[in-house]
């Protein structure tokens, strides 16, 4: 068990490592909801079910699906897409 | 109103014939603009040249003393803002209590009057429930309000003013929702069989705050992302059969009405030493510890609509 505690914890600090250094907005949110849910796996750990509810809901579940109608708001998704297109455009040329 | 879109539409056109270009520079495209645009050739040559020569004369750092000085100065100030910060927090750190003290402020009376006396107190078998929605009540009722507050704020920056009805095909085709799958079978067969299930297991969450873990915010929380994969699997016209902006006013004020009274009353006796009247009931039945499950509903209610309207207004600006 303690092996488990600390290979989720090492988990952790990659995780928050990567998520500033990820340049594509996407992956580093979706990076950021697998900290929450190791972090609710965490809270478990520690004794705490309470705050481990409010995580998986709050910080894996909602605040995600914000970030993502957020990206799609600012077109941050569609941007790739748009590459892929030319490229393939470019590629029929 | 229409010409301004009408112009933006032409921009953005212009900017996206402009950067195709850029990417297929083999084949140059005719660029097709509402509106002929002559350029004054000798006017702009003129302004970029006095541009240029302004921000050589500016950042010309063997010249302007001043912007030398500073480019350093800044640098260097960061620098130091930095260190005395880490240093403070340092110093800061060194009077900390040490971890596991007995002495600590942290182990005072307090926390074994909770722990001792907390059943009897609040008849609330889940500790954590019995001090959020009895010993601090206060503080309970403050974060609702926030998340009152918040979703508030969220309609003033996100809300879209056009009026219902006005709908036409056009408007419908311009905004971003329009192209995504709808009537996705896989979605919406997954999203019959879990949004039950979530529901009741929210709901199940809201009503055992006081026995088990869990509580209004969790279960609250549980029940608005079932609303929201709900939405996303049906679209907003199933559910605005159930759910409004009206509905949601109605909701958030009834339930923060009724906490605010509920509290009130449960502060006035307290303080004046009476009897509240309210049974404790037999810890460990549903139905026990006063007013902690009418609170649990309400802070449920308040969050699960906080969490739907959040969705409902980046995604659409509306209900």
């Amino acid at each position: 068990m303690k092996i488990f505690e600390y290979m989720l914890l090492a988990f952790l600090v990659l995780c928050a490592v990567s998520v500033s250094f990820s340049r594509n907005l996407l992956n580093s949110i979706l990076i950021f909801m697998s900290f929450s849910l190791i972090m609710s796996i965490m809270w478990i750990l520690l004794q705490s079910p309470d705050l481990a509810i409010t995580e998986a809901a709050v910080g894996a579940g909602v605040t995600t699906i914000l970030f993502f109608a957020t990206l799609k708001k600012i077109h941050a998704m569609d941007e790739e897409k748009d590459q892929d297109e030319t490229e393939s455009r470019r590629k029929e040329k | 109103m229409k010409g301004t879109d009408n112009r933006c539409g032409g921009i953005k056109a212009f900017w996206r014939a402009v950067w195709e270009k850029d990417e297929s520079d083999s084949q140059p495209e005719i660029l097709k603009l509402e509106r002929e645009y002559i350029p004054d050739e000798h006017a702009i040559l003129k302004h970029r040249r006095d541009h240029d020569r302004m921000i050589e004369k500016t950042y010309d750092i063997e010249h302007n003393r001043i912007y030398g000085f500073f480019r350093r100065f800044y640098r260097v100030a960061g620098l130091l803002c930095a260190m005395a910060l880490i240093l403070i927090l340092l110093v800061q750190v060194s009077y900390l209590p040490p971890v596991g003290n007995s002495h600590n402020p942290g182990s005072n009376e307090v926390a074994a009057k909770y722990i001792e006396d907390g059943l009897q107190d609040t008849g609330a078998v889940n500790i954590v429930t019995g001090m959020i929605l009895d010993y601090r009540a206060f503080d309970t009722f403050g974060e609702s309000n926030v998340l009152f507050i918040a979703t508030c704020t969220v309609l003033i920056l996100l809300r879209n003013d056009k009026k219902k009805g006005k709908d036409s095909a056009e408007e419908e085709e311009k905004r971003d929702s329009y192209y995504e799958p709808k009537n996705d079978v896989i979605l919406q067969t997954i999203t019959g069989v879990l949004v039950p299930i979530i529901f009741i297991f929210g709901i199940y969450v809201i009503l055992n705050g006081h026995l088990s873990p869990g509580g209004g915010f969790s279960g609250g929380a549980i029940i608005g992302a079932g609303l929201i994969l709900y939405l996303n699997a049906f679209g907003f016209k199933k559910t605005e059969r159930f759910f409004t902006e009206k509905t949601y006013k109605w909701v958030s004020f009834s339930a923060l009405t009724f906490y605010c009274l509920a509290k009130s009353y449960s502060f006035y006796t307290g303080a004046h030493h009476l009897e509240s009247g309210i049974p404790l009931g037999k810890a460990g039945a549903i139905i026990s510890s006063g007013l902690i499950l009418p609170l649990n509903i309400c802070v449920g209610m308040v969050v699960a609509c906080t969490m739907y309207a959040f969705f409902a207004l980046f995604r659409k600006g509306g209900f």
